[in-house]
């Protein structure tokens, strides 16, 4: 194992001010989110989006302790992750509406998002792949003698795919810096965790491998983030991965067009109830913050994805000569004929 | 020129590219013993087990970490152990590795090798005796190739190393011991670039791998003047060899180990027919497996091997049409 560093020197960051850019990180995912599920809802943006409303302070809190060179493999329901790790937020809405100038050129759509420039290694439209990459990002890293660790966000139904048993062996075998984020929002897709999922789920599964982890309240956003610095700190310091269990519940269907009518209403209710951005606003204010100077983030946040979303019926489309590029320079592919 | 066996053949080249370039390494089982073929003998102890990584049986995340790796910029050489065992591995490969440069619109790049040892080997049986190659070569995003010769071995791995693109090298476990004189200092291959084995001028018969030398052979013994050209790889594959040369014979065979039916023989019997346009060819063939799996005794696994005594049958076959 390399030895990590000690952490950058210099003065604790103040926390009040620290918390606040959390806050204001939620505030940015969840009005990107609303916007996208309305463009696609209005047949705007095309394809679907899935809107992880709810679980912002899972992504906030852990990719605030993150650093530039770190990395993030994400998933299908990825929008928190990217704009958490630093992500260009109009590239995003551009891509959601197939445009040019999308940051993936309008060839990845909502579900593959990636912005390599800020290390985040991309969303991914099959559940737990994301798993194997992270595990091989951070074995590259430590060739290339890199120090940066790699955060690996996945859903409470990927606990059930082989590749969530090959990677958290793989990493606990060569120790590799990866902390492994388990979203765990209550659905696999329409299933409940609960009617997919035997035993004590992720956390339990992560100690039998032997990989150290911890269960938070995923809706807590000061519970994550303490939970995120302490993990990530033993990863720095050459632990080992580690697995976060982010308890949590996702406001919306799975997909923007999914009622999700197999849970009732009350529970929704309750749910909302626990949103994790009043949690925190309310922290904040306990704290001396003004509730003026909060409602001033929400709605920069909120003006801010209005301007992305009218930029993006305002750009152009990608040239159709886009879809036959980047697919390989060795046999790369004639266009169709006229 | 020494002659090498292709194990030893590509162990040497696999050891030139590590000693080149510091961001190449490989992962898979059991690597640090040589591998089952000892294409990986005595790597760990010059590159340590960093470079030459034994992993677990686990051919999802050893597809997926080595994508991981070649996503922040190393050249992961991935060993599936064999072919089969690639089959655990599928997403990874196909709806990761072949599509991430694709889909996030040009970043990141899937520049790595995989390893896929295939085909019938001292009686494998119907799980690890599989010829998948038209499966891969349906993918796009992928480069393969699927050498025939020790020197190809060689040569094909260090281009599919240096190579941007993800390649997929169909190894043939049936060949491994086989020996060639081999060039060590010759430059990588060119992907899409064939190599006529003989000259012929009355039957053109296409193969790859390991029915390489079955064809070779074939052909010497078939009393017919038949052009052998090795694909070597398959995408992309020299279409303009073939053609110039059907067009000259007018008698197309091709030649694979792999279930004929919508194997890549069926490609290029397509390709050629749209090249030259229909009634160009005076006779065409396919010489491959039935639709059946590998079976394991030996007096059934010959009924389905396209042997010498049948490619040869085959070839005079088609020169009489």
């Amino acid at each position: 194992m390399d030895p990590s560093p000690p952490p950058a020197g210099g003065p604790p960051p103040n926390e009040t001010v620290r918390l606040l850019a959390m806050l204001r990180l939620m505030l940015r995912i969840r009005a990107f989110e609303r916007e996208a599920v309305a463009a696609m809802r209005s047949g705007e943006a095309p394809g679907v989006v899935h809107a992880s409303i709810g679980q912002e302070a899972i992504a906030a809190g852990v990719c605030l302790h993150l650093r530039r060179e770190d990395r993030v493999t994400s998933t299908h329901r990825g929008h928190g992750h990217a704009l958490a790790k630093g992500a260009d937020a109009r590239a995003m809405m551009l891509e959601l509406y197939g445009r040019a100038g999308g940051a993936c050129g309008g060839k990845g759509g909502s579900m593959h998002i990636a912005d390599f420039a800020v290390g985040m290694l991309g969303a991914n439209g099959v559940v737990g792949a994301g798993i194997p990459i992270a595990c091989g990002a951070a074995q590259g890293l430590r060739l290339l003698r890199q120090d940066a660790v790699v955060a690996c966000f996945f859903g409470d139904g990927a606990v059930n795919r082989g590749p969530f048993l090959e990677g958290l062996n793989w990493a606990a075998l060569y120790r590799l810096p990866v902390l492994f984020v388990c979203e765990d929002n209550g659905f696999a897709a329409f299933t409940r965790t609960a009617e997919s999922t035997a035993g004590a789920g992720a956390a339990a599964r992560a100690e039998a491998i032997g990989v150290p982890a911890l269960a938070v309240d995923g809706t807590d956003p000061l519970a994550v983030d303490a939970a995120a610095a302490d993990l990530i700190a033993a990863i720095r310091a050459g632990a080992g991965p580690r697995l976060l269990h982010a308890r949590c519940y996702r406001w919306e269907g799975h997909t923007g067009t999914d009622p999700a009518a197999y849970r009732p209403a009350e529970e929704v209710a309750a749910a909302r109830a626990r949103d994790p951005i009043r949690r925190l606003a309310e922290a904040l204010i306990a704290r001396g913050v003004a509730a003026a100077e909060i409602a001033a983030l929400e709605a920069e946040a909120e003006a801010e994805m209005r301007a992305h979303r009218e930029a993006a019926r305002a750009a152009p489309l990608p040239d159709p000569a886009a879809a036959f590029a980047d697919v390989q320079d060795t046999g790369a592919p004639a266009p169709c004929p006229a | 020129m020494p002659r090498l066996s292709f194990a030893e053949a590509t162990r040497r080249a696999l050891a030139a590219e590590m000693r080149r370039d510091p961001t190449v390494w490989a992962l898979g089982e059991d690597l640090g013993r040589g591998g089952i073929f000892g294409q990986y003998k005595g790597l760990v102890e010059e590159f340590g087990p960093e470079r030459i990584v034994s992993t677990p049986i686990s051919e999802a995340c050893i597809m997926g970490a080595g994508l991981g790796a070649a996503l922040v910029g190393t050249r992961p050489v991935i060993e599936m152990r064999i072919a089969d065992f690639a089959l655990c591995a599928m997403d990874e490969l196909v709806s990761q590795i072949a599509k991430v440069r694709y889909m996030f619109g040009g970043q990141g790049r899937a520049s790595l090798v995989v390893r896929m040892p295939g085909g019938m080997w001292r009686n494998s049986a119907a799980q690890h005796s599989q010829c998948l190659e038209a499966w891969m070569v349906h993918i796009p995003g992928l480069v393969v190739a699927a050498p025939g010769t020790a020197q190809d071995a060689a040569s094909l791995l260090k281009a599919a190393i240096r190579c941007d693109d993800p390649v997929v090298l169909m190894e043939s476990k049936n060949l491994w011991t086989a020996e060639g004189e081999v060039d060590e200092d010759a430059p990588p291959a060119e992907f899409g670039r064939a190599r006529i084995a003989r000259a012929g001028e009355e039957v053109t018969v296409v193969t790859w791998a390991a029915t390489v030398p079955v064809v070779e052979a074939a052909a010497e013994r078939s009393g017919v003047s038949a052009e052998v050209i090795d694909l070597r790889s398959l995408w992309p594959w020299d279409e303009a060899a073939v053609v110039a040369s059907a067009a000259r014979t007018r008698r197309l065979l091709v030649v694979h180990e792999a279930v004929t039916v919508a194997g890549f023989g069926a490609e290029v019997v397509a390709r050629v027919t749209e090249r030259l346009g229909p009634g160009a060819l005076r006779a065409v063939g396919r010489l491959g497996a039935p639709r059946a799996p590998v079976p394991f005794a030996p007096a059934l696994e010959d009924a389905l091997r396209p042997t010498a005594e049948r490619v040869a049958e085959a070839i005079r076959r088609l020169a009489r049409g």
